[in-house]
């Protein structure tokens, strides 16, 4: 069951990835999208093989962890998730991160707003009990405003319960 | 049955409606209870074209009637009977009427007008007469403005006729400020608008660059709360409609500001702060920035509305668990909860006679707008749908606007109007999608 969930959360992240953050480097010829990134020549900067990366962060590390209905508290898998990302942020120091919090559609727009807070919040304090300086890490809630999927039901909701690590600063900026 | 009785009926009707919709209905028919169902039989008047008395009228004479009728119309309380029906016409704004004519096709009020055009000045008269009694209802009134502003001479004549059949204030001459919204859920572009109303005259406040939400009217309708994500994060904006300048208001750098409105004096604001995982209720004196928190707890506590004499602020905590609504003092202080039934409650409103509170609920999947007395007691569902959300008040405190979403890829959100007592449910046509209305006072 945790195998599916990762899975789930992993393509999740690579569809995402792939059509709205492109990454610092190579987002115009799209070298870092999933197994479209060349091998041949090894390790290709900026692209999802490359550990130091906003695509591998993204896409091996995992950028979100996900939320039960009305829950801002972590799940394991989130933990397991947040323990990568924090041993990934504490590695690759120039990067800061803002945390972003969402919520489903099945509320109102100002509870929405102040629940995706409490969740990227919860996001935000685990991964500074990790080590992570606090001062790198912002958070903001979209409360309902931007899900990622448009259906109706449980399937899409639970994708739209969220707290995404969205990467700023690192080696170019 | 007299028609001086019949107007009065419906005038009584009205103000009961106000009070005690469900009792009222249910005594006048089979016991049953359908939400949105008409129930009242709407009152026949009739419009004929107003008289243009300059050669440039002619056109405004027509169009200024058609206003006057659809505003009579949308209330649910009334019923149009067609020129087509018409024995007499009325080519003479001081002519006797001939009510006969007019009783012949059951004709129970009668609006005339006259119409005078002097390059962009505009001058509009009106009548209305009591057909059956065979008097006029108050006397003749007169409005001046430019032409560009014609729509709303028509809504202060139905404002007027309005007033004088229910008893109660009018609500057409008044704006609407809200979100229209274009795009898939995925990527919903937001902006800034305002509009009469209706929904004509739409003017955009703001472009589409940045998440808008949740506009307020102030009490005079000069200025407008917001919240954009403008810098990134969520911040409060005051904004002049007049000049479409806006400012920023103070916030803390690490915070998100939200869910701001003013209060009756129009010089404070109360509003959300978010900040390590917990939100709570400020208020803000707009001119010198200084704040003072109502509420401290670990809850959510957000969406804060001002009574009308602002000595209290109903919100929405889920301090005991789940979504509900509190009143406490507008200096802050002890919280009293009101709402006790199934479901969660939110975005409460108070309604601008002070009587009603106005929310969204949420139970078993399904959202409604419904109303409660300021205690918590007779509460009533005035809707139901997949998602009903954030209801304002029109000015007379009659008739309530908010958002429908509807569900799925291709979903999209719709204003709506309904009556207060759950009667009369219409989409309020919008250019584009339309989310978080805010009513207007009554325009000056």
């Amino acid at each position: 069951m945790k195998r599916i969930t990762t899975s789930t959360i992993l393509i999740a992240t690579l569809a995402v990835s792939a059509c709205t953050n492109p990454g610092r480097f190579g987002g115009e010829d799209g070298t870092y999208v999933g197994s479209a990134a060349p091998v041949n020549t090894g390790i290709v900067p900026g692209s999802a093989n490359d550990p130091a990366s906003t695509a591998y962060f993204q896409q091996a590390i995992g950028d979100r962890v996900l939320f039960e209905v009305d829950q801002s508290n972590l799940t394991a898998t989130g933990r397991a998730t947040l323990d990568g990302q924090a041993t990934w942020l504490l590695t690759n120091s120039d990067y800061q991160a803002v945390i972003e919090g969402h919520a489903d559609e099945q509320g109102t727009r100002e509870y929405n707003l102040a629940l995706g807070e409490r969740r990227a919040n919860a996001a935000r304090e685990y991964l500074v009990s990790k080590g992570v300086p606090a001062s790198r890490l912002r958070v903001v809630s979209y409360g309902k405003e931007r899900p990622i999927e448009v259906c109706s039901n449980e399937a899409c909701y639970a994708k739209n319960r969220r707290a995404v690590t969205v990467l700023a600063g690192g080696l170019t900026s | 049955m007299s028609v001086r009785f019949t107007l009065k009926c419906l005038a009584a009707a009205v103000a009961i409606f106000g009070f005690q919709a469900g009792g009222a209905l249910a005594q006048q028919g089979p016991l049953r209870i359908e939400i949105t169902e008409g129930v009242i039989e709407p009152l026949p008047f009739a419009v004929p074209s107003f008289q243009p008395e300059s050669a440039e009228a002619g056109q405004m004479a027509n169009d200024l009637a058609r206003v006057v009728s659809d505003d009579l119309t949308g209330t649910g309380l009334f019923r149009e009977i067609p020129a087509s029906a018409f024995i007499s016409t009325v080519s003479d704004f001081n002519a006797p009427v001939q009510y006969a004519d007019w009783k012949a096709i059951n004709a129970q009020a009668l609006v005339t007008g006259a119409v005078n055009v002097q390059g962009n000045s505009l001058t509009v008269k009106f009548r209305l007469y009591d057909v059956f009694s065979g008097a006029e209802l108050g006397s003749g009134l007169q409005f001046s403005g430019t032409t560009e502003g014609w729509r709303r001479m028509a809504h202060k004549v139905a404002d007027a006729v309005y007033s004088r059949i229910t008893g109660e204030g009018g609500y057409f001459d008044s704006r609407v400020v809200f979100v229209s919204e274009t795009g898939p859920k995925d990527a919903r572009k937001k902006r800034l608008a305002v509009m009469d109303y209706d929904g004509a005259n739409v003017q955009y406040l703001t472009d589409s660059g940045s998440i808008v939400l949740a506009p307020r009217f102030s009490p005079t309708g000069d200025r407008v709360l917001y919240t954009s994500y403008e810098t990134g994060f969520p911040r409060i904006y005051v904004l002049d409609v007049g000049s479409v300048q806006r400012r920023v208001l103070e916030s803390a750098d690490g915070t998100m500001s939200f869910a701001p409105r003013f209060s009756p004096s129009g010089q404070t604001v109360v509003f959300s702060i978010s900040q390590g995982g917990n939100t709570d209720i400020y208020s803000m004196d707009i001119a010198s920035g200084q704040s003072v928190r109502l509420t401290n707890t670990p809850a959510i506590e957000t969406a804060p509305s001002y009574s009308p004499d602002g000595g209290r602020i109903v919100f929405e905590s889920d301090r005991s668990g789940t979504q509900q609504l509190y009143i406490m003092p507008a200096t802050g202080g002890e919280a009293t909860r009101i709402s006790f039934g199934e479901g969660r409650y939110g975005t409460p409103v108070w309604s601008p006679r002070g009587d009603l509170i106005a929310f969204t609920k949420q139970n078993k999947g399904r959202f409604h707008i419904g109303v409660m007395r300021t205690d918590g007691s007779e509460e009533r569902l005035l809707t139901a749908s997949f998602l009903d959300e954030g209801p304002t008040w029109a000015p007379n405190g009659r008739v309530l606007m908010f958002a429908r979403e509807t569900q799925g890829a291709s979903g999209s959100s719709t204003l709506y109007s309904v009556d207060v007592s759950g009667r009369n449910l219409r989409p309020v046509r919008t250019p584009e999608g339309g989310s978080d209305p805010s009513w207007s006072p009554l325009q000056k």
